[in-house]
């Protein structure tokens, strides 16, 4: 068990310093000069120079990129060469939105699709679980930036009761990030509930299908009893699995939510610091969501062990 | 349908809870948020370039000697009054007295030789070299500023209006980016980068207090975000509406105000005249008698724009009306091109990928098609990619941009600008006008509109129109847009 663990986790920090030099090298190649960028088209020889002695971009690449990741590694990413901020504290802030969003989304998504795919399941013959498969069918085909659109056109423009967009920290007024918190998390959560009942839907089929459900039922348990008592935990492991699948397209969904609903989180704050070639706040981001990619992976492969003892062995 | 109704339950179900606690609750009446779609990305003008930092706080944070009003005229700020000498080489400002900066130092003429003279040794933006002109600044008193150009110069008092003219104090340009400190009567509170900038009223300010004692500006990326936020009630006004087609939504919603006016962008239909077939001004004028200017505007500003004849709004002193001088003539076109041995055109517009542009882009080139001009349009990455291929590299036949500075036409004279224009009686006039009388000046700029039209040095599609929705209670915005600042002074409520 603990090997296993040790296992992941090296696999995991491999990953991981592998990522930091495919994403070092991917903004070191990339055509343009960061200090004539931030400069601006008129600007002369002797001041790029001087610009780039302070990025540090005139140093040869190994030197800097030791330097930017032991930066990183004690929580200095450098100082944005457009907005002249340190990196560190704005990614941080701006993960923290991100990660309310992706996380509520994924609440949202999961209240809905685990009792509605469950029933789904059980009810596979009957009208009421074809409607249910229908309705997630559709709602897979609708993106999360055009949910987020026709919730501010009803909810915000139509009867003003949310608003249609911005950020109110919840240490700040607790009320005022709730409602600012409802429309986006929506959004992301109910295209990705869709999405995930209908593997809910196909997980629980699969186990209802199992020989030990039969004998459960055998026993005198009627089919939603059995499933509940002994199915689930079985049915939980493809579904962990497509989970932590979704939160990585969820944290692609959560870059667009984030345009439509004005919210300052890591998403649009990539998209931001493309626009101004800011390469080093870019190198900064992506590399927190790879690792974050990475880290989810490595906490699924986690799960599974505590979801299935026979999974321990391996 | 299933679909709708269940998404629409579980919906209701999720925001019963706060119907209670609407948005629209009665805000602070002495507050008002303005939506903007450019963030700025700090807040020193002095070394990053772009809009959005003076629009922010140009004659609200900071304040010059000198600014332009709402009808495009130089009036008194931190100067009562000034006088220029004979030569017209030397300036006297009167400063005001008992003017104070937000950190608490008083504002004397020798914050005015520190600001000049600092526009020259720490500005890094392409904007500084407005102030080469400037031979020195001599403090004659507390109250008294002389500053001596090395030439007579008009442009150089126009351009105090701008950023270069601002007033910084030498004790509060530590942290310009931070913690900008003026002498105006907002002071910068905080910021939320992604969000909003804060400004509260200064309460030291030495002339009339603001009626709103905190303003929010809020960034928008997203043109449809920003409506939206108005129409949800989430701000009073909208800066500047940058998809004309979105207007008629807040023109019949009586909550609402739309002003509409002009601005000094010129959205140009830009030739290559140092190139091959573009050098050729019977091909340029060719190209101007084959634009139908007045569809392009329709099509590509709902026909809000103003229609311009030259590179003059009609906010400048020596505004004339020159839309008459290329009607819309297809034939003409046809026989020109025939005359220039050019009858099978092709040609590449280059345009930046932002909505006016490109649409614009789409009707001149069917109606180029119409005369036998075949068009090939390519959108680019606009800035980054636009700036370096067609802006500094010179590599196009034609392009579509805005051209957002006041005054631009100067542009003119200057060959080694991206369009290429070389005429040697333009620039004698350009520096004749900068230096003479402000009637000679006036004179002299009409003649050089009237020969860059006549040249077809460009194609003028149409002005941008300045679009400002807001909420009915906000007075005293200015419906059109003449300086660089997006001035909350005078800013009222009913």
């Amino acid at each position: 068990m603990i090997l296993a663990i040790a296992r992941r986790a090296a696999i995991f920090v491999v990953s991981g310093a592998v990522a930091s030099v495919a994403v070092f090298l991917f903004m070191a190649v990339l055509p343009g000069d960061p200090a004539q960028v931030a400069l601006g088209i008129n600007a002369t020889p002797e001041l790029i120079a001087r610009t780039r002695a302070e990025f540090g971009t005139d140093r040869p690449l190994a030197t800097q990129y030791f330097d930017w990741i032991g930066g990183v590694l004690t929580g200095d990413f450098g100082r944005s060469y457009v907005t002249r901020d340190l990196i560190g504290p704005q990614l941080a802030d701006r993960l923290g939105v991100t990660l309310w969003l992706v996380g509520t989304a994924m609440v949202i998504a999961l209240v809905i699709a685990v009792p509605l795919g469950s029933f789904a399941a059980v009810r596979h013959r009957k009208l009421s679980g074809t409607v249910i498969s229908g309705v997630s069918q559709l709602g897979v085909a609708v993106p999360a930036f055009l949910a987020g659109i026709l919730l501010v056109q009803v909810f915000a423009v139509q009867w003003r009761l949310l608003p249609s967009g911005g950020w109110t920290p919840p240490d700040q007024d607790f009320g005022g990030f709730l409602r600012g918190l409802t429309l986006p998390a929506l959004a992301l959560g109910l295209v990705q509930g869709a999405v995930l009942t209908r593997y809910v839907r196909s997980a629980v089929l699969d186990t209802l299908r199992e020989d030990y459900l039969r004998t459960a039922r055998a026993k005198g348990l009627r089919p939603g009893q059995a499933l509940v008592r002994h199915g689930l935990r079985n049915a939980a492991v493809p579904v962990v699995t497509v989970l932590g699948l979704q939160l990585t397209t969820l944290l692609i969904g959560a870059v667009v939510v984030e345009r439509v609903f004005v919210l300052p989180g890591l998403g649009s704050m990539l998209l931001d610091s493309v626009a101004a070639r800011d390469l080093l706040t870019v190198q900064g981001i992506v590399l927190v969501l790879v690792i974050a990619a990475l880290l989810v992976n490595f906490l699924v492969d986690l799960l599974y062990t505590v979801i299935d003892p026979r999974l321990r062995r391996s | 349908m299933f679909g709708a109704t269940l998404v629409f339950a579980l919906l209701a179900a999720v925001t019963a809870c706060s119907a209670g606690s609407s948005v629209s609750v009665p805000a602070d009446p002495d507050a008002i948020s303005i939506g903007f779609t450019a963030e700025p990305a700090n807040l020193d003008f002095t070394r990053t370039d772009g809009a959005a930092i003076p629009q922010a706080l140009l004659y609200n944070v900071y304040e010059g000697l000198v600014k332009l009003d709402a009808g495009g005229k130089i009036v008194p700020l931190l100067a009562r009054e000034w006088t220029v000498s004979g030569d017209r080489r030397t300036y006297d400002f009167q400063l005001r007295e008992g003017v104070k900066f937000g950190n608490g130092q008083p504002f004397t003429a020798a914050d005015v030789k520190f600001s000049i003279d600092r526009v020259k040794t720490e500005w890094t933006i392409s904007l500084k070299s407005k102030m080469d002109v400037v031979e020195r600044v001599d403090v004659v008193g507390p109250a008294h500023a002389r500053v001596v150009l090395k030439r007579p110069s008009n442009n150089w008092l126009f351009d105090m209006t701008t950023r270069v003219g601002a007033m910084f104090s030498p004790s509060g340009v530590a942290d310009l980016a931070g913690n900008p400190v003026g002498t105006g009567p907002y002071a910068f509170a905080t910021r939320k980068r992604g969000d909003s900038i804060v400004l509260r009223a200064n309460p030291s300010y030495w002339g009339r207090k603001p009626t709103y004692t905190t303003v929010y500006l809020k960034y928008y990326k997203d043109p449809t975000a920003l409506n939206n936020a108005l129409l949800s009630n989430g701000i009073d006004v909208i800066s500047a509406i940058t998809t004309p087609d979105s207007i008629g939504q807040f023109e019949t919603d009586t909550r609402f105000t739309v002003l509409q006016g002009t601005t000094n962008s010129e959205v140009t239909l830009s030739f290559n005249n140092a190139k091959v077939p573009l050098n050729d001004k019977r091909v340029r004028q060719a190209l101007m008698y084959a634009i139908d200017r007045k569809a392009v505007m329709a099509t590509a500003a709902a026909g809000r724009g103003t229609l311009i004849g030259s590179m003059v709004p009609p906010t400048d002193p020596w505004y004339e009306d020159l839309t008459r001088v290329y009607p819309h003539d297809p034939g003409r076109a046809k026989a020109l091109l025939a005359e220039a041995g050019q009858p099978n055109l092709r040609l590449r517009l280059r345009v930046a990928n932002l909505p006016y542009a490109v649409s614009s882009a789409q009707v001149v080139a069917s109606q180029l098609a119409d005369v036998g001009v075949n068009v090939s349009i390519e959108p680019l990455d606009f800035p980054a990619v636009w700036l370096k291929q067609v802006f500094t590299d010179h590599d196009f036949d034609m392009s579509i941009i805005q051209h957002v500075e006041a005054r631009d036409i100067v542009t003119f004279g200057n060959p080694k600008y991206y369009w290429g224009y070389d005429n040697p009686k333009v620039k004698s006039l350009l520096a004749g006008a900068d230096t003479g009388t402000p009637e000679q000046q006036v004179a002299a700029m009409r003649e050089v509109a009237r020969t860059i039209a006549d040249d077809a040095a460009a194609g003028w599609l149409f002005l941008f129109p300045n679009l400002i929705a807001a909420k009915t209670k906000v007075t005293g915005l200015s419906g059109n847009l003449v300086s660089e600042s997006f001035d909350l002074t005078g800013l009222g409520r009913r």
